[in-house]
């Protein structure tokens, strides 16, 4: 933005004359973050090589659900990587606190609740007094790690390679080293597949989505107006409400397009002791972790741009010490972001056991460098005081696309490493470029 | 801002001479930094609608010494008394409860976010749901930067993209927005043009007839000698002495930042 900032009073409200209007390009006027731009538009290179690739195999709607569940577990935990790197923190123990947050589940539902409670397997409480306990240990662990970095002064890095360390072999010693499954039934709906909103309501899910979107735009601009700043004109705005709007709507139109195998639908009906209609055909839909990303989406950007917490993030990683003159408990602050990130690992750890349906010992294993490397791609500054949320969960796609793409194209594991490595460092070279180029930080 | 003026704010001779309480004393100030005695024994007071100058060479201990009263530091000694009650001054947040705003001399802004949410950092406008009001604290900014720097437009960038004059003037928006009733500022014309200067210049005197008590540091000693009451000149630590303004010439107060003493005074 530049000196155009003010409208003069004066000016009417009718329409300004073309020629009046400052020289503002078209992007300009839609007033689309370029960083998001060039995020998008690596994603969608990245699909469109790939489909090329694959013969067209990669932009299937089966394939879309699948990197869609993919995503979610790495996605949920990288948009709490942002606060951490936001405010020159970094956490290294996510993948292993992810495998304690998840043995606690897995024997909650299958040993410690049947056993000691007397609750019996397949009871309706199982699955949530699990997550319930999960959820604890993840906020617990999570604040413990950042009042020690905040309060007495640890460095990061050192507090959270030690949990990296711990917390992998805390959960071996919670489950003995044993694989703890199946999971419960409905626990297992939060993996992807086995938990799907159908047809139906996943239309439902996504006019509701792009309802609240067209409101909160336009209840945004009316703000704006009401305090006499300038807005982007209303074609511009329209613009952007139906690229979110189709953009919603497609995701769900794919989605909807991959149909559950008949065979599957087949012994469902036989379960309920029916017969399949002829012809009868049923679509998988949102999975209810894409939601769970979603809302954590939401919840987090909300934090990030709306709360005196998420100001308070963003300045302390700027400036610690400005914040700290400024009245910020920068020490709490570090207590209350690693408490966060914990809380959501624990969420994680629910959507990545769910989709294995049951705990494993090297659950989570190398999540770290996927959720730091998610987080930096999406632009997320390691010097701190910059980032965005919706960065890091396209950095996690980004990754998850690379990494299943190389594999439908039959790339050697060692080498698709390799890759998602090189580009880890060309996305923070092109980053530091972009800032160069656009001023500032 | 504080309403209420100040019936002493000006043309009163001497505060102190009528016997008010001091809106500030500093009693027997000490700090030390490793082996570095900082700020050795200090004491000063402020009345209100009084605007004491604080002089010295670099490293002589000023900034030192008003971060203490701002509760940037914690004095190793000595004792801080808020109109004639002794005060417990432990964080930033306690000096703001005794309304004391502070313009440092390195600004403390967050460089990544914008001139409004730097100028109510840590008092954040809110909604009635709790969210920050992104859209009322920039009307507020806008308000009071048209005040202070009317040239200034660049109310939606980071102020890392500011110059250090326009990052200057967040710095002094934010201290004086709130209504404070002691203000310290720390070289608050160091970054300004001529115009800005005289700017800042009107609003101190403006702020002092309001009854405002204002600490001020600079090193430009004919500046001070037309904004400040008196001056206080430190050196090494210690306070040199204070002198009124009226008493004194710039080059006595220049040979006391200099030789660490009062030529005039050693005659006598
Ligand atoms: N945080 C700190 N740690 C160690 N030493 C410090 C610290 N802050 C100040 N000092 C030392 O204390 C002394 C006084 O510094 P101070 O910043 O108060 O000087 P000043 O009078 O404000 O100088 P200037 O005119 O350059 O701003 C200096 O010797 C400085 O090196
Ligand atoms: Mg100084």
């Amino acid at each position: 933005m530049s000196d155009t900032d003010t409208v003069p009073n004066a000016a009417p409200s009718g329409q300004r004359p073309a020629d009046k209007a400052p020289a503002r390009s078209f992007l300009n006027q839609l007033e689309l973050d370029l960083r998001l731009l060039g995020m998008v538009g690596a994603f969608i290179i990245v699909c469109v090589v790939f489909n090329v690739l694959t013969d067209g195999r990669f932009l299937t709607p089966r394939n879309i659900f699948n990197l869609s569940i993919q995503t979610v577990s790495v996605a949920i935990m990288a948009t709490g990587m942002v606060f951490i790197i936001v405010t020159r923190h970094i956490d290294l123990s996510v993948g292993a606190l992810l495998a304690t947050a998840s043995a606690v589940m897995a024997m909650m539902q299958t040993r410690w609740l049947p056993d000691m409670m007397g609750l019996p397997l397949g009871h309706a409480a199982l699955p949530w007094l699990s997550i319930l306990a999960g959820l604890i240990t993840g906020a617990v662990i999570g604040a413990f790690q950042g009042w020690l970095v905040g309060y007495l002064t640890i460095p990061a890095f050192i507090v959270t390679l030690g949990g990296l360390l711990i917390w992998r072999n805390v959960g071996w010693y919670i489950t003995s080293g044993q694989t703890i499954g199946p999971l419960d039934e409905t626990f297992q709906a939060f993996g992807g597949i086995n938990g799907t909103l159908g047809a139906q309501w996943s239309w439902i899910a996504g006019l509701l989505a792009a309802v609240v979107a067209v409101l909160a735009l336009w209840s945004a601009r009316r703000n704006k107006i009401g305090h006499g700043f300038r807005v982007k004109p209303i074609w511009a705005e329209a613009v952007v409400m139906a690229i979110i709007v189709g953009a919603i709507l497609g995701f769900v139109a794919i989605l909807n397009a991959y149909e559950i195998p008949s065979r599957v639908l087949a012994r469902d009906f036989a379960a309920r002791g029916a017969e399949m209609p002829e012809g009868f055909t049923a679509s998988y839909g949102i999975p209810y972790s894409v939601l769970l990303l979603i809302a954590v989406a939401v919840v987090m950007t909300v934090i990030a741009r709306k709360t005196r917490l998420g100001r308070y993030i963003f300045a302390t990683g700027g400036n610690p010490d400005a914040a700290e003159l400024s009245g910020i408990n920068t020490r709490l602050l570090t207590v209350k972001v690693f408490a966060i990130m914990g809380t959501l690992v624990a969420i994680s750890a629910v959507v990545a056991s769910a989709r294995l349906t049951n705990h494993s010992n090297d659950i989570g294993t190398l999540d770290e460098l996927r959720v730091i490397a998610a987080a930096v791609i999406g632009g997320t500054a390691l010097s701190g005081g910059i980032g965005t949320i919706y960065g890091a969960i396209l950095g996690a796609l980004i990754m998850q696309s690379l990494q299943s793409g190389m594999a439908m194209v039959g790339v050697d594991a060692p080498l698709q490493n390799m890759v998602v490595g090189t580009v880890l460092v060309a996305a923070v070279l092109i980053d530091i470029i972009y800032r160069r180029r656009v001023g500032g930080k | 801002m504080d309403k209420q003026s100040d019936p002493r704010a000006s043309g009163a001779p001497d505060p102190r001479a009528s016997g008010a309480t001091p809106l500030v004393e500093l009693k027997d100030i000490r700090i030390a930094f490793g082996g570095v005695q900082a700020v050795d024994g200090v004491s000063l007071d402020l009345y209100p609608g009084e605007v004491v100058g604080l002089l010295g060479h670099n490293g002589a201990g000023k900034s030192t010494l008003i971060k203490i009263l701002s509760g940037a530091y914690k004095a190793d000694s000595g004792e801080i008394w808020i109109n004639g009650e002794k005060a417990s001054i432990h964080s930033p947040r306690d000096a703001r409860r005794y309304n004391i705003e502070t313009i440092y001399q390195t600004l403390a802004l967050a460089d990544n976010l914008d001139a409004a949410s730097n100028l109510f950092l840590g008092r954040e406008i809110v909604t009635r749901m709790g969210f920050v009001d992104d859209a009322k604290q920039e009307a507020e900014t806008r308000k009071i930067m048209a005040r202070l720097n009317p040239n200034f437009r660049k109310l939606s960038e980071p102020v890392s993209a500011l110059s250090g004059g326009q990052r200057q003037s967040v710095a002094i928006a934010r201290a004086v927005y709130f209504n404070a009733r002691i203000l310290i500022m720390d070289e608050p014309t160091a970054a300004l043009g001529v115009h800005e200067t005289a700017m800042v210049a009107d609003l101190i005197k403006e702020l002092k007839a309001q009854g405002l008590g204002i600490f001020l540091i600079s090193h430009d000693t004919r500046e001070m000698m037309e904004l400040c009451d008196r001056v206080s000149v430190m050196k090494n630590g210690q306070l040199v002495g204070t002198e009124r303004v009226e008493d004194v010439t710039e080059d006595d107060i220049l040979s006391m930042i200099i030789m660490g003493k009062n030529p005039k005074r050693d005659a006598a």
